[in-house]
């Protein structure tokens, strides 16, 4: 009992726990009580993607397929589209979700592969503007989530007059502060090598002083970055932007890159951190080239600049000409940013472009059809589930449809949490989950009670059933449900598309039932045990004799067949045969000892308690009578037989007229 | 009825109704085979699956909640934009949908936008999918990882579970035969095979096995004091174990049935195809053949596995019996649980032949049991040889040392 109170405190905290947890996110304004939904309910696009290698680049490897997220995360973002889900599914694929219908050019930017290129400085200078802005965001990110969402439609102002170049000049020009080409010295001649400044020429010059920087490159910018040309790039985390040589080494011709402490000449670490390079070879000749060429120069001009994908995203200057083909590049690095570097640079030597697989586009109208429809099916499996559970079980059928309300309300909340710290979307997939997993749930709880009926059958009392068919029901259980669990991690892992949605839910509702059983559905039928209306076998209890189908056996001899026919353990025969013997010797009181006296006390007891129904009991106390009901209830099975055989011979041994007395009682 | 069930199901556990599901398994193992014979043979005559736009490739428009839902309309647009010839189909009232060959992206604006016109609903209505042909084999490739590696894993935690490989390859052998009947349910009926009926294949794997493990679990409790008692078989107490969960497994079945048939109706006749009438589709059909595969082919198996491992305890058993009820002077049915009955009622075995007085028998255990207990090896000798007096002794002794 006190077990059960602890069990179904357990669930309490648990309840409010989680309930409490929600109630804080709602407040916070984080979370919500419904769950997130995904694109195929709420109307959206959603677009599996899978990597384009040509023959022979080998595999695409977990970083390089994180970086592709990262980089169309970053281009989605920056053509304003919000709320866009970008995620690795499987080994292979990428996984585009967003709400609306994405053009032609967020087509295009998510399959397009992302270039990374070497290329040498030529000018470098701050713009203003953007810092401030960015100044501005990272205040504002500090901030509350309203503001957070504010800040977004600032950036896509910026982000679409960027896309615009000529209009933004106009405005430029209207305010009266941008550069001219006249303001710039002419080349003075045609340029030498890529670090020439000679590649800067008036218009050249104007363009860069009235860049403004932004996180996203455009399309057509993308396109007309030529590798022979100079070019004008940001590095938006830091707001600086440069003017550019033409590429010195292509990304592709980076054969590995990884990171670690930096060492000195003599091999002693540094306690900073550095990212290795190394080159193929043609990239070996062309960056010693290139180093030696920037390493004789001064100031900007001894920087080269990593571009991925547009832009600068670091642009170190030359110490010493580097001639083997492994370069290490050090800073201030922290361990965060040379990890990150360093895959950036591995994901600059294969570049890989994107090929659309599947493509979904679920109108709202229609997102919203199949939520109501999915939730209308839950319903009515539900009903008809609980429906089948009253039908069969009676009142323990409510037992059933209680922890089905329970789990529900556990599953509810498990999501609706999920949503709010991992961001889960509940699918239509994933409610076909929910709904298929109300019949494996309803499943543990039909194992239970057909095992308690079993207990009932062979004679024990309802606690004692509820005890011993608890001990069997609970492996049976966990066992099944470890395959359940199996599947649904396995299809998890392995699936692409909708069907993780649906193999989610199916190990979440497993996880949650498995807890249920031990936590509601076990104290709750001990504490159901103890009350009257269950343990006498009332009708409609769904544990009456006529329920449990064993009316007959009651009377005549088939109470005697009843207890002889079951044989879970073989040294139950040989026991109630002898005990049944005993029973009646008891009765037939020719002994007058202190346990004779005992032994009528107790068959009075249990006649009683016949006569009251409780049949179960009776029998128990009659077969067994010098163990308290209490102690009877904790035995186990394996003791309870050995004490009903201990008791049956004891008896035996005093009384030969047992046979008699049974032929008595058959007469009667 | 819940009446009758619960006393078929009271008669079920003592054995005296049984249904002969293990000693008739050459039965069900011929039908078993022809099950899997014909559901192999059908796509062959058929020419193969019915595969979903996911495994062909291609573009699908539906058009959802139109009052009209002429399907020449839809024919019409796509023709006019395309030049092909679609394939439209009301597949729900007020669902049309439009299946074409694989379009670029303006023709599929255009598409869009045509049938918006044509079934003049608003373009939030209209929902467009492309599916690139390598789609469904990428998933299905998935799909056979997903499977090889799941039944790997099972099958170890089977056998680790059980202590025997035995029931393990019982339970996984079983599976071939629901996964093959289920693609023949699929191939002779022409459901549409898609990457969600495919998962659903997987799920029902796991269902299949979910059942088992609740009618084996209760095999492996029944078989465990086996060979301490010579009253019944190897066969008969499998036999009774199958009997005995046979109750929850037609609850368990009409449990699991009853959701997934919401779904499927649902699915069907309210949305059209789609995710959830595919899933409950193979769901549908996976439960019932998992159900039944449980108890007539995958039960039956083990018994067929482990049958020549208890071949002397059966013959023992069988040769005591009979020996048994001559003493008695009855003849009793035994039914297929190995409870014996007379005139159509349960009564218990005789006791077993040569049989001691009771109390020198007890005297004996315990005598034994004490020998068992003391640490002196040079009891044993002693005593031993009076201990394996009677028969069924060392049975009892065994039973003492296990509990």
């Amino acid at each position: 009992m006190a077990r059960a109170r602890i069990a179904l405190t357990g669930l309490l905290v648990l309840l409010f726990g989680m309930g409490g947890l929600l109630t804080y996110g709602v407040q916070q304004g984080q979370a919500q009580w419904a769950p997130l939904l995904a694109l195929d309910l709420e109307g959206g696009t959603q677009m599996v993607l899978s990597p384009q290698l040509d023959e022979g680049e080998g595999e695409v490897d977990d970083e390089q397929l994180e970086q592709a997220v990262e980089i169309i995360r970053q281009r989605v973002d920056g053509t304003g589209v919000s709320e866009a889900e970008i995620t690795t599914q499987g080994a292979q694929n990428i996984v585009v979700g967003m709400p609306g219908t994405p053009d032609e050019e967020t087509r295009e930017l998510i399959q397009a592969s992302a270039d990374m290129e070497f290329r040498p400085v030529l000018q470098i200078s701050q713009d203003e503007d953007y810092m401030e802005e960015l100044a501005a965001q990272d205040e504002e990110l500090e901030g509350t989530a309203d503001q957070d969402e504010q800040a977004a439609p600032e950036g896509e102002d910026a982000a679409a007059q960027d896309g615009e170049d000529a209009e933004q000049q106009e405005a430029a020009q209207e305010e009266g502060d941008s550069a001219q080409p006249e303001d710039f010295p002419e080349p003075e001649g045609e340029p030498q090598d890529n670090s020439d400044p000679n590649w800067v020429t008036q218009e050249l010059a104007a363009d860069f002083e009235n860049h403004t920087c932004s996180r996203e490159v455009s399309m057509e910018e993308r396109a007309a970055a030529d590798p022979a040309e100079p070019l004008i790039a940001c590095d938006p985390d830091s707001g600086m932007k440069y003017l550019l040589g033409p590429v010195d080494v292509p990304g592709t011709h980076i054969d590995d890159a990884d990171f670690g402490m930096e060492q000195t000449g003599q091999g002693i670490s540094t306690g900073g951190w550095a990212v290795n390079l190394s080159f193929d070879a043609e990239g070996r000749e062309e960056f010693a080239d290139s180093s030696t060429r920037l390493n004789a120069l001064e100031g900007e001009r001894n920087q080269f600049a990593i571009m991925l994908d547009g832009q600068v995203i670091s642009a170190p200057s030359m110490n010493a000409p580097i001639t083997d083909g492994n370069a290490q590049i050090t800073g201030n690095f922290t361990e965060e940013e040379a990890r990150n570097l360093s895959e950036q640079l591995r994901y600059g030597s294969l570049p890989i472009s994107f090929e659309i697989e599947s493509e979904e586009q679920i109108s709202a109208t229609l997102g919203e059809d199949q939520l109501r429809m999915g939730l209308l099916a839950g319903v009515i499996g539900l009903v008809l589930t609980a429906a089948y559970a009253l039908f069969q079980y009676r009142a323990l059928g409510l037992v059933t449809i209680t922890s089905l309300v329970v789990a529900g309300l556990l599953t509810w909340w498990a999501i609706a949490l999920l949503g709010w710290s991992e961001g889960y979307r509940l699918s239509l997939a994933g409610i076909a989950g929910l709904i298929v997993s109300i019949g494996l749930t309803a499943d543990s709880f039909i194992v239970y009670f057909e095992r308690v009926k079993d207990e009932l059958r062979e004679g024990r009392s309802l606690a004692g059933a509820v005890e011993s068919g608890w001990a069997r029901a609970r492996r049976t259980i966990l066992a099944s449900k470890a395959v359940n669990i199996i599947a649904a991690v396995v299809l998890y892992l392995v699936a692409v598309g909708n069907v993780r949605g649906f193999a989610f839910t199916l190990g979440l509702t497993a996880i949650i039932d498995v807890i249920l059983v031990f936590l509601f559905t076990h104290p709750l039928m001990q504490v159901l045990a103890r009350r009257k209306f269950f343990a006498a076998g009332k009708r409609f209890s769904g544990l009456s004799e006529k329920e449990l189908g064993v009316d007959v056996l009651y009377r005549g001899r088939g109470r005697f067949a009843r207890r002889d026919v079951v044989y879970s353990d073989p040294s139950a025969v040989g026991a109630a045969t002898s005990e049944e013997a005993g029973e009646e010797e008891s009765s037939a009181e020719d002994d007058v000892t202190d346990r004779a006296t005992a032994e009528e006390r107790s068959a009075e007891r249990a006649q009683e308690r016949r006569r009251r129904g409780e049949h179960a009991a009776a029998d128990r106390l009659e077969a067994v009578p010098d163990i308290s009901e209490e102690e009877w209830a904790k035995m186990t099975i394996a003791e309870r037989r050995r004490a009903r055989e201990q008791a049956a011979r004891k008896q035996a041994e005093a009384g030969p007229g047992a046979l008699e007395a049974d032929e008595e009682e058959e007469a009667r | 009825m819940a009446a009758g069930f619960a006393k078929a199901g009271n008669q079920l556990y003592t054995g005296e109704r049984a249904y002969p599901f293990i000693q008739k398994s050459k039965l069900w193992f011929a039908l078993a085979g022809l099950i899997v014979l014909i559901s192999v043979a059908i796509p062959f005559f058929r020419g193969g699956f019915n595969l979903g736009i996911e495994f062909t490739g291609g573009s699908e428009f539906t058009v959802s909640q139109t009052e009209d839902t002429d399907i020449a309309i839809g024919e019409d647009v796509v023709s006019e934009v395309t030049g092909q010839e679609a394939t439209v189909t009301n597949v729900a009232p007020g669902t049309v949908r439009v299946q074409t060959e694989e379009l670029s992206d303006t023709e599929t604006l255009d598409v869009a936008e045509g049938l918006t016109e044509g079934y003049g609903v608003t373009a939030e209505q209209v929902s467009s999918t492309f599916i690139g042909p390598v789609w469904g084999e990428h998933v299905s490739d998935q799909m056979m990882l997903g499977l090889v590696i799941f039944i790997v894993l099972v099958a170890l935690y089977m056998a680790f579970y059980f202590r025997t490989w035995k029931m393990s390859l019982a339970a996984i052998a079983g599976l071939g035969f629901v996964v093959v009947t289920t693609v023949g349910v699929y191939a002779a009926t022409d459901f549409e095979v898609t990457p969600s009926a495919i998962i659903g294949f997987l799920t029902i794997l796991s269902y299949a096995l979910y059942d088992t493990m609740v009618v084996f679990d209760k095999i492996r409790e029944n078989l465990d004091p086996l060979e301490r008692q010579q009253d019944q078989t190897f066969t008969e107490r499998t036999n009774l174990a199958v009997n005995q969960t046979l109750v929850r497994s037609v609850n368990t079945s009409v449990v699991g049935i009853l959701p997934v048939g919401s779904i499927l109706f649902i699915g069907s006749w309210l949305l059209g195809a789609g995710t959830l009438r595919d899933i409950a589709l193979s769901l549908f059909v996976g439960i019932i053949v998992g159900t039944v595969a449980t108890i007539f082919v995958q039960a039956p198996l083990y018994a067929l596995i482990r049958r020549r491992d208890f071949a002397e305890h059966t013959e023992e058993v069988l040769a005591l019996r009979e020996e048994r009820f001559e003493l008695a002077g009855i003849t009793p049915v035994i039914t297929a649980s190995g409870t014996p009955l007379q005139d159509g009622r349960p009564v218990p075995f005789p006791p077993l032949p040569e049989p001691e007085p009771e109390e020198d028998e007890l005297e004996e255990e315990d005598q034994w049991q004490l020998v068992i207990q003391s640490s002196d090896p040079a009891a044993v000798p002693v005593e031993a040889p009076d201990a394996d007096d009677s028969g069924d002794d060392s049975g009892i002794g065994s039973s003492r040392e296990s509990s």
